[in-house]
Parts: structure tokens; sequence; C-alpha cells
């Protein structure tokens, strides 16, 4: 099947209800073998067993910022194409982001009060995560505004791409500000500084969780397809009215 | 067997909680709209009503 095909909202469809099934069993075996990873990990020297926090607090960061990317690349589509896809697949990855950056927070507070003393700090990272979340509710609360799903897609997509702003930000704020965050240890030039019996597992969750977003993804935009398919229809039975 | 999760099994128990609480709302979120979604296409096509691109040839005007 040519790429260009999958363009086509009904061959879409038809594409995600054959891919679901395998990328939702895919998800459950990652995670299965992500729980067991975590499980056997060893504590970190300093942190303890609270080093088991970092194995969802840093998948959860990676998809926060993933998702933004996505809607970012959905969001030219969106201008330049004007495809419908495209807003379908930029509408729905927004929810989903904005719970994978909500966790992203919620698991840094719980791992910040017992290891620096406090749930939250206005550090540049922690600021610019949190930017991120309201981001996400401002992009999602103009998808409500607009009526017309082609009006807000064009809306949406140009605060999403002023919003991509923020991506590098987030990355490289502990390098350009002093942060009580720590800097890069995972994806960093001259490699992870993070030993290997815990670098495993934090990978596996990392695959894991991609799969879930991958999943979650495939199946939302499915809906806003449909979503789409019930406004017209509704529109025509109410111009089939006398 | 269970892990030894320390002193402060309680801030890794919650973020757990957290965590598993986030992801089954996002997997209840999109099974709920899917669920009203193909029950609002049903209704719809139940009246007659199809779009233009899904008419037979006789329904084409």
């Amino acid at each position: 099947m040519p790429v260009l095909d999958l363009a086509n909202p009904t061959r879409f469809l038809a594409l995600t209800d054959r891919a679901l099934p395998w990328l939702a069993a895919a998800t459950l075996l990652a995670f299965a073998l992500g729980a067991n990873q975590v499980y056997l990990a060893p504590d970190d020297y300093q942190q303890g067993a609270t080093v088991k926090i970092m194995y969802i607090h840093v998948p959860a960061a990676w998809l926060g910022l993933f998702a933004w990317t996505l809607m970012s690349a959905a969001a030219l589509g969106t201008l330049v194409w004007r495809h419908p896809l495209a807003d379908a697949a930029a509408k729905a990855a927004a929810p989903i982001g904005t719970a994978f950056t909500l966790m992203c927070l919620v698991t840094g507070s719980l791992w910040g009060r017992p290891m620096w003393g406090t749930y939250w700090v206005w550090d540049a990272r922690l600021t610019s995560v949190l930017v991120l979340f309201l981001m996400y509710l401002g992009v999602m609360a103009l998808w409500r505004t607009v009526d017309d799903p082609a009006r807000a897609a064009r809306g949406a997509a140009v605060l999403t791409l002023v919003g991509a702003i923020n991506i590098p930000i987030i990355k490289f704020s502990v390098d350009w500000w002093s942060t009580l965050h720590q800097p890069a240890s995972v994806l960093r030039l001259g490699g992870s500084t993070i030993h290997p019996a815990i670098l495993l597992p934090l990978i596996v969750m990392i695959i894991a969780f991609t799969l879930l977003f991958l999943t979650l993804h495939l199946a939302a935009m499915r809906n806003e397809i449909m979503r789409r398919r019930v406004r017209t229809m509704l529109m025509m039975r109410a111009d089939a009215r006398p | 067997m269970t892990a030894d999760l320390g002193p402060h099994a309680a801030f890794i128990v919650t973020a757990y909680g957290a965590a598993i609480a986030i992801v089954a709302g996002l997997i209840l979120w999109v099974l709920l709209d899917r669920r009203y979604l193909s029950r609002a296409l049903d209704e719809l096509e139940a009246q007659g009503i199809t779009r233009r691109s899904e008419r037979t040839n006789e329904e084409k005007p």
C-alpha cells in the first residue's frame, strides 16, 4: 500500500482496525517485561528505592515532549496541506500529551520531596514543563471554543507552532540555567551516565510507554475521524428537514 | 517475595498509583468515546442518513 493512501481517512480507519490489536498486545507485553525489570532493578546508591519513580517519570516526560513535537509536525500538515488527518492527529495527541505531562509533574514532585526536601521549586526545568502543561490545556480549550473543526484546527496549529519554542527550552534548560533538576543523563554526548542495571529497565519502560502512546493515539485519531463523520451526518440531517 | 521500598515507600507507591490512575483514565476516555461515537453513527445510519461518499450510484443525484 503506498504511503499516501494512508492519508485517506477511510483507508486509515481500515489500517488502524488491523494494527490496534497488535499494538495493544505489544504494549501489554512490553509493560509486563518492564514491570519485571523494575522489580528486579537494584536500588540507587544515593536515591535508594526512590529511583523506581524514575521508571515512570522519565518516560512520562519524554512523551509529554514527544506529543507536542508530533502536534507541531501535524500543525504543518494542517497549515500547509490543510489535510483533515493532520487535524485529527493533532487533536487526538493533545489530551494524551496533557496526561503524560501531568504524570511527569506529579511523579517528579513525589520524587522531589524525599530527595530534594520539597515538592516544587521554580527552577527552569520544572517551570518550563509546567508551561508545557498549561499550553496543552490552552490548545484543548481552543479546540472546544471554535465550532468549525477546520477553523479550530488552523487556530490550534498556529498556537502549537508558537508553543514548540518551549520544547528546546525544556530540553536545554538544565544546561542554560542553574537548576536543581539534574542535567541530562540518558541522552547526552559522551553516552549515558546511568549504570546499565538501572538504564536497561528504564529503556524497557520508555519503549512500553511509547507503545502505549502510539496505541492510544491511533485509537483517539480513529475516534476523531468518527466524530467528524457524526458531525457531517448531523448537518445533513438538519439540511434535509423542511 | 516483596520489594523493600525503604523509608520513602509511600512516595513510590503514590507515584505508581497516580501513573496507573492517569493511564486508566486515558484508556477509559478512548473506549467510552468510541462507544458513544459508534452508537451515534449507527443511529444516524438507521435514520437513512449516509455521507455522499457512501451512497450507491442509484442514490446519487
